[in-house]
């Protein structure tokens, strides 16, 4: 299906940024006139992601993390959010609810979890040495039809 | 700063504001865990009400001051959570690692 609109971003993996990243894929798909709670949950699934990368993948050293997002006809959002980190050895187990190589940060192990019940679809692919990519796939339930494919 | 430290009698309050997240959340915990031990509070409670935003830095943040408590036999209550806080909480699971019943975490 074709894209009907589309964005990208890099920023430095700074902690502040975390904000900045999740408001502003917020601020992208309000063209799809989202609820709050669509708001929310995108929100918190890239605040998610992004901070992966920022704490796992890069180790709180200071690189370069990139999202694309992308919106579709059927009010679709589709997000990827990248690393070229240390990537992970194990996808499966580390999706595992609980899991955390990172007890002592006081990580819960609960980032993958969330984002799966907050979204339709999460991929990850990952390469060890090379780095992460996650993609959020999330549909919004369709209200004002006519202005959506600007 | 995101949080405010109250202490009256044995009861310290940490009056959460804004958003938790990897990087709010250091602070907090840092403020938090600096006033609680030099206290020793018998009960801490975390109080959500002005809080706009949470991840699972938020969700680390509850289970590592649960644990805290825990070591200086306090309790904990979690006080207050916006709806859209309790979605993140249940979705995560908390609700059924921690007893967390009407909102009230307890040792
Ligand atoms: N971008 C990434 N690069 C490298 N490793 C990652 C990445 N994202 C996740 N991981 C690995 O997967 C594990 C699980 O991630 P998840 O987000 O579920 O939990 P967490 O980040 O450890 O804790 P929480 O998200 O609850 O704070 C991490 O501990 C880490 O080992
Ligand atoms: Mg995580």
């Amino acid at each position: 299906m074709k894209m009907t609109n589309q964005m990208k971003l890099s920023f430095l993996s700074k902690s502040v940024n975390e904000s900045f990243a999740r408001t502003a894929v917020a601020a992208f798909i309000t063209g799809l006139d989202p609820t709050m709670d669509e708001i929310t949950d995108i929100k918190t699934a890239v605040s998610e992601a992004v901070t992966n990368c920022i704490v796992h993948g890069y180790r709180d050293s200071v690189q370069t993390v990139y999202i694309t997002a992308a919106t579709y006809p059927d009010n679709r959002v589709v997000i990827k959010i990248k690393d070229k980190g240390c990537g992970i050895e194990d996808i499966e187990k580390a999706m595992e609810p609980l899991y955390t190589t990172c007890p002592e940060g006081e990580r819960a192990g609960l980032g993958f979890a969330l984002m799966q019940s907050l979204c339709d679809k999460v991929k990850v692919a990952s390469k060890p040495g090379k780095g992460t990519t996650v993609t959020l796939h999330r549909k919004l339930a369709m209200r004002g039809q006519d202005d959506s494919q600007e | 700063m995101p949080v405010r430290v109250y202490l009256a009698d044995e009861i310290m309050t940490a009056h959460l504001l804004g958003d938790i997240d990897h990087h709010s959340s250091r602070e907090i915990r840092e403020e938090i865990d600096e006033r609680a031990g030099r206290a020793h509070p018998s009960r801490l409670v975390m109080d959500f009400r002005d809080v706009t935003f949470m991840d699972s830095s938020g969700i680390g943040l509850v289970m590592g001051r649960y644990a805290l408590m825990q070591e200086l036999e306090g309790e904990l209550v979690v006080e207050n959570m916006p709806e859209h806080i309790k979605r993140v909480m249940k979705l995560a699971g908390l609700d059924r690692l921690a007893n967390m019943e009407s909102g009230r975490t307890r040792r």
